[in-house]
């Protein structure tokens, strides 16, 4: 059961996107057609599931009994640069076609701060292991969703008739305020 | 050349508006003429967040109140200072493969120092900011100085840049959190501004409230933007 709220809690309460502002460049960047924005956060659930259970193995086993914990940033960044540089890799090799509609924005998962964050959230919520893997795929999976949601809006927005001021990041954020009045609603359901 | 295609695109997710890169004119005017109009395009015309969309996180998610923002801001540009100063330093050393992880490593050591010179000395701002501080490491804007001016220009400039910069990032905030406190909570830097009759829009302190004000916020700024254009 406490699983299931772990999961259930950062999925939907506490959404990274919606609730904790983190990873908004590629919500912002990346949302424009349904497809990429799914493999975008199909990419972001990867390495963060991965990130979460390595920066919590290394933290609470490594750098805490060793009181290196100050260092805590630094290791995190590193775990995280380097595990997108092997999701790159793999990407590259076997889904050509995937990397290539990713261009420049695989890379910049490592900037990604919902990769970081969350396994900062983690660290703060003091989670024990199964719960910090689970975190990170609920998290990621939130993150999906998020970014599908606002991409399947953006492509009816394209037909729509925006102000010109309001046309691109201007009515995707307002968008967004309202996709979190929504997601309001499941407040209050977890701690 | 890459290196600026990359930045284009990495810089103008979709506002069609300016790259974050400034190109400062490599030629010509001195070195502290260069200086100077890189802080001051930085500070509003070329700003971080309204012009390029970057360091867009931090934006959102401490404006609720003044002060954590100036707090968040006046970190960010120390931060930001201290990696452009290194990375300017180190910049003939940095190979194509390994400099971003450099940046990133330079930006998170300043980062930690940031993050426990704020408990030390402000915990409750500290408190209320919580894991934004850390990452200011993954905030784009300041790899984006990183790249595209500390790598490639004299310490001096980079400074300016890294002033204006971090200034026009905390102007911004300051923005932003400024509506948001006003129209939340009635108060400005916890002094009361609005008379007591004000009902308070809760929905302004609220994740919610962040999205929107920015939104219209930007959609004004683009506005006038254009306007100015076609004047010109």
């Amino acid at each position: 059961m406490g699983l299931v709220v772990v999961f259930l809690s950062i999925a939907l309460v506490n959404n990274l996107v919606f609730m904790k502002f983190l990873g908004i460049c590629p919500y912002l960047g990346v949302s424009k057609k349904i497809d990429m924005a799914f493999g975008m956060g199909l990419a972001v659930t990867f390495v963060l599931t991965i990130s979460a259970t390595l920066t919590w193995l290394i933290n609470n086993l490594l750098l805490i009994p060793l009181g290196l914990d100050f260092t805590k940033y630094i290791a995190f960044i590193l775990v995280v640069a380097s595990m997108v540089q092997l999701v790159e890799m793999y990407v590259k090799k076997f889904y050509k076609t995937l990397y290539n509609s990713f261009g420049i924005f695989l890379p910049l998962i490592t900037t990604n701060c919902a990769i970081l964050g969350t396994c900062l959230f983690i660290d703060l919520w003091g989670y024990n292991f199964i719960e910090a893997v689970i975190a990170g795929f609920g998290g990621g999976l939130g993150f999906t969703m998020a970014i599908s949601m606002m991409a399947g809006i953006r492509e009816r927005l394209e037909l729509a008739d925006v102000p010109k001021a309001m046309e691109g990041a201007g009515i995707t954020l307002v968008t967004a305020g309202i996709l979190t009045l929504a997601f309001m609603g499941f407040s209050g359901m977890v701690k | 050349m890459i290196d600026s295609a990359i930045k284009g695109q990495r810089h103008a997710p979709d506002t069609g508006g300016s790259a974050g890169a400034v190109a400062a004119p490599t030629t010509g005017p001195s070195q502290g003429k260069e200086a100077m109009t890189g802080f001051v395009k930085n500070l509003w015309e070329e700003n971080p967040v309204f012009r390029s969309l970057l360091g867009m996180c931090p934006i959102l998610a401490v404006t609720a109140a003044c002060k954590p923002a100036l707090t968040m801001g006046l970190a960010a540009t120390f931060v930001l200072l201290c990696s452009n100063i290194v990375v300017s330093l180190i910049r003939k050393g940095l190979t194509p493969h390994l400099r971003i992880l450099m940046f990133t490593l330079t930006i998170s050591v300043f980062v930690t120092i940031a993050d426990l010179f704020l408990k030390a000395y402000v915990p409750d701002m500290s408190d209320v900011l919580g894991p934004f501080v850390p990452l200011i490491i993954v905030n784009c804007m300041i790899i984006a100085r990183a790249e595209s001016c500390a790598s490639k220009k004299p310490v001096f400039i980079a400074v300016m840049d890294a002033f204006g910069t971090g200034f026009g990032f905390t102007i911004a905030l300051l923005m932003l959190a400024a509506v948001r406190e006003i129209l939340g909570n009635g108060t400005l830097f916890d002094f009361q501004v609005l008379p007591s009759w004000w009902v308070p829009w809760t929905i302004m302190k609220l994740p919610a409230g962040a999205f929107i004000t920015l939104g219209f916020m930007l959609g004004f700024i683009v506005h006038r933007h254009a306007k100015k254009m076609a004047k010109a």
